[in-house]
């Protein structure tokens, strides 16, 4: 089976661009596996038959938080070596309970039975069925959303910006409030003696 | 590839996420990107789910997580944007100024 075959070759690249974000020295190289993890998801959700969450994923995930990720790791100078220092003594005890995790999954998962029949939704593309959902009975959720996404916008610009002193910056209101009167000075001179310095 | 296998791959990101946390303590973006994983091993799940049961809540679910995701990660690079300005550091072992 060919989907077979694809659904391996996508879940083997995914896990280990995963290992290589948590395991690799350099942040940027993390910041690419971590590209390269969702991309290969993505093409899991197609198989899914899910394409306008897999579209969603390679523009919003790794157009835009990916993107933010890099920006962030580039932009801010950090000596990565000094924080890895001392990252092997915690290997035991990450292994330990990762293997713990995995376990508890396991038995999880030999619990789980759904037959095998996919059911057949109904005749239109995957976005037209998720809008229809989505504008009708989940529309709360969505306007919760887009609120949600508006707080973070405007958390993120206030958290970053900040007023800098050592910039001199135009004070408008003072300036239109700025009389002749204040400013200027006629000064009759008479002839040969000069200006007397006020 | 029935359910079962999308679920023990997204068992497998999900514990790969956690090891990251515990192996990267002190590197405060690393611990963002392991979270992104454990996210996207949940996405995973729900959307096997939905196609499996051929119900499309799944998918519009996956949605929300993939918005609180992106807000999630716009918030905390900002913070931690924010914080090395002020300390110069990223390391969570240095974020500790509450504690008084």
């Amino acid at each position: 089976m060919v989907a077979d075959l694809v659904f391996y070759l996508f879940s083997a690249i995914t896990v280990g661009a995963a290992i290589g974000v948590i395991a690799s020295r350099n942040q940027v190289h993390s910041v690419l596996f971590l590209i390269l993890a969702f991309f290969n998801v993505a093409g899991l959700f197609v198989l899914l038959e899910a394409e306008f969450l897999a579209a969603i994923l390679v523009i919003v995930y790794m157009g835009a938080v990916a993107v933010l990720f890099l920006f962030v790791v580039m932009m801010l100078n950090i000596d990565f070596e000094e924080l890895r220092k001392g990252a092997m003594e915690h290997l035991p005890m990450g292994l330990f309970i990762g293997a713990l995790i995995l376990v508890e999954f396991g038995f999880i998962l030999s619990g789980i039975h759904v037959d095998g029949q996919v059911h057949q939704t109904a005749n239109v593309s995957n976005t037209l069925a998720i809008g229809q959902l989505l504008f009708t009975k989940f529309l709360l959720p969505f306007e919760v959303a887009s609120l949600i996404l508006l707080v973070a916008l405007i958390g993120a610009v206030v958290l970053t910006h900040r007023r800098r002193k050592d910039v001199k910056r135009q004070n408008i209101p003072s300036q239109i409030a700025r009389k002749r009167a204040d400013a200027v000075e006629l000064v009759k001179v008479a002839s040969g003696q000069g200006a007397k310095q006020p | 590839m029935s359910l079962n296998h999308f679920l023990l791959l997204s068992a497998m990101l999900f514990t790969i996420g956690i090891v990251g946390i515990f192996l990267n303590r002190r590197n405060m973006i690393i611990i963002l990107m392991s979270i992104e994983l454990i996210l996207l091993a949940v996405n995973i799940n729900f959307v096997a789910f939905s196609h499996y049961l051929g119900d499309l809540s799944g998918q519009i679910f996956t949605f929300f997580v993939l918005t609180v995701a992106a807000a999630e990660a716009a918030i905390g690079l900002a913070i931690l944007v924010a914080f090395f300005r002020n300390r110069a550091t990223i390391d969570v072992e240095e974020i500790d100024s509450l504690k008084g």
